[in-house]
């Protein structure tokens, strides 16, 4: 089967966005996308080559250049969207971390504001934290972002026990932010070893603007 | 300096040359043609002239007195976002940031407008406040300006600044050694662009013009404190682009590529293929110079994103460099220590 699209005339990304689509829709076969500059036959062969679909291209024309793309029977699971989940044989580099899918909540924003949960026993609030901070980790829709203020501060600097599930939260995406005028006050500024530093217009911001705000 | 041209721009030197034929896939001059041009410009020597053309430095340097220098640049471009508001933010925050990269403090700005006759003049209110807002941010005053009626909007700003003849910060002058850090994430040429086809999500688009209207100035003001050898801002030439200009072929500088803090969302967008041309023209021009050691497909195309009103790039005596990251980082956008400088390799940038 034989698909074609003119794709002259279309700025970028348009002409990959339309070869996608095409792609998608065909199970073996070539589609053959019309272009009118180079640099889209190149963006076009860069898509080519990463989904490791065969190509080539003909320049016809100053202004008209062809791109033929083969599906073959096998590839075809590689012509899917998921760009950043292809697995068999690609050459891409073992993208650690990011294999995840992005399992992120974008609007639920967690707001930690003491090292301990609770009130009662402060060693039994500090265990209560750091099973807290574990157990986000395990949810299936992850918050977007986690703001630590004040004694929560302390949570994401080196010596901190949940310092490697915060790890493992920001490299799934969660944004982590802790409060720079606490990190100060307390003078464990340098010691921050998770996340960036934040401001209290951003931590009013994302307050203001979060869709769901859960405050242990 | 005037790096950012637009489409359609026509410059007669002895033969006419027509540069864009138009319908180009962004507004901005690819370096390797740009270059081609300024080359067959005549140079001048002036000993005033303190910078000028050659170093391909983002703004030019002129010396009044003998501690006393002026600082121009300009630049415009036509909308990356829709609000018109916005746009106004940051085209002046991207006009003004060349001052900034020079290590100079705004004085005064003039407006350059081009707007359809038949539009809503309202639009060009919302994009002039918004620009007038960046201006009195950075301490300068808007005191006129130019329009002229035109097919598209395109708007910008001619800045005005001064700076110390001995304490400019020049693109070049990088030492082995040096850390290199950038103070804004990078990815918002991908998001902007994959926000135009309704692809990115609104957190990603807010983490973009966030970065975007962000002055340089606050950055700019705590390198100052500090011994850095080298300055530019990231714009439309990507990370790499500018990092190139940089090392002018006489360094190399050794990237972290873990390091390097972009906009999440882009990485992602990188990996459905929402990409720029002016992103590919990058990569035609710099690829020869670096290697890559197992950077996936996305984070290279990252690293070529072209950025609006993008950090700026510092090379910083490795000493300072903590303690000008700390500072850096309180002002709230992603920013990072990102590699250093060593002698000259058989790659002029190495990726890691």
């Amino acid at each position: 089967m034989k698909k074609e699209i003119d794709a002259r005339g279309m700025q970028c990304p348009l002409p990959v966005i339309e070869t996608k689509k095409a792609l998608k829709e065909l199970t073996e076969g070539t589609v053959e996308v019309n272009v009118d500059n180079e640099i889209a036959v190149q963006n076009l062969i860069k898509m080519a080559t990463q989904k490791q679909l065969k190509n080539s291209s003909e320049k016809i024309t100053e202004d008209h250049y062809i791109v033929r793309i083969e599906v073959s029977g096998h590839s075809a699971d590689n012509t899917g969207s998921g760009g950043g989940s292809n697995e068999a044989g690609t050459k891409a580099p073992a993208m650690d971390e990011r294999c995840y899918p992005d399992s992120r909540e974008g609007g639920t924003l967690v707001v930690i504001s003491a090292d301990h949960m609770g009130e009662g026993d402060e060693q039994l609030g500090k265990t209560l934290m750091k099973g807290f901070i574990y157990a986000l980790n395990e949810l299936e829709k992850l918050p977007g972002k986690i703001i630590f203020y004040n004694g929560g501060a302390r949570l994401s600097v080196e010596g901190s026990d949940s310092l490697e599930d915060l790890k493992k939260l920001e490299a799934q995406g969660v944004e982590i932010l802790t409060c720079g005028t606490c990190l100060n006050f307390y003078g464990i500024g340098e010691k921050l070893s998770v996340g960036s530093v934040t401001n209290m217009y951003t931590i009013v911001e994302l307050m203001t603007n979060a869709a769901k705000i859960i405050k242990p | 300096m005037a790096v950012c041209a637009v489409e359609g721009m026509d410059v007669g030197m002895g033969n006419d040359i027509l540069f864009c034929k138009g319908g180009g896939c962004t507004a901005k001059l690819g370096p390797d043609v740009l270059k081609h041009v300024l080359d067959k410009l005549p140079r001048i020597n002036n000993p005033n002239l303190l910078v000028g053309f050659e170093g391909s430095d983002d703004a030019a340097v002129y010396r009044i007195a003998e501690d006393m220098a002026i600082v121009q640049t300009l630049d415009f471009f036509p909308p990356m976002v829709e609000d018109p508001y916005i746009f106004g933010q940051i085209a002046a925050a991207n006009a003004l940031s060349d001052i900034y990269a020079m290590g100079g403090d705004v004085k005064t700005a003039l407006n350059i407008v081009c707007f359809p006759e038949k539009m809503d003049l309202n639009i060009l209110g919302k994009i002039l406040t918004g620009g007038n807002e960046k201006v009195m941010e950075a301490g300068g005053i808007l005191a006129g300006g130019h329009s002229i009626t035109d097919a598209d909007v395109k708007y910008g700003l001619s800045v005005t600044g001064t700076i110390h003849p001995d304490r400019i910060y020049r693109n070049s002058g990088v030492r082995p050694g040096d850390k290199l850090i950038l103070t804004k994430p990078l990815g918002v040429g991908i998001v902007a662009t994959a926000d135009r086809v309704k692809e990115a999500s609104r957190e990603a688009m807010d983490a973009a013009i966030k970065s975007m209207t962000t002055l340089n100035k606050y950055a700019s003001e705590i390198i100052r404190n500090y011994e850095a050898h080298a300055c530019t801002d990231v714009t439309g030439f990507g990370f790499l682009g500018h990092l190139h200009e940089m090392l002018q072929r006489e360094h190399t500088a050794v990237i972290q590529g873990k390091s390097v803090p972009y906009i999440k969302e882009a990485y992602d967008y990188a990996d459905e293929f929402l990409l720029t041309a002016a992103g590919q023209r990058n990569r035609n021009f710099v690829e020869a110079y670096i290697e890559f050691e197992n950077i996936e497909f996305a984070l290279q195309e990252i690293l070529f994103d072209p950025q609006t009103s993008g950090g700026l790039l510092v090379s910083i005596d490795p000493e300072d460099a903590d303690q000008a990251l700390e500072e850096l980082k309180a002002l709230g956008l992603p920013c990072n220590i990102i590699g250093e400088i060593t002698e000259l390799q058989a790659k002029e940038i190495i990726i890691k």
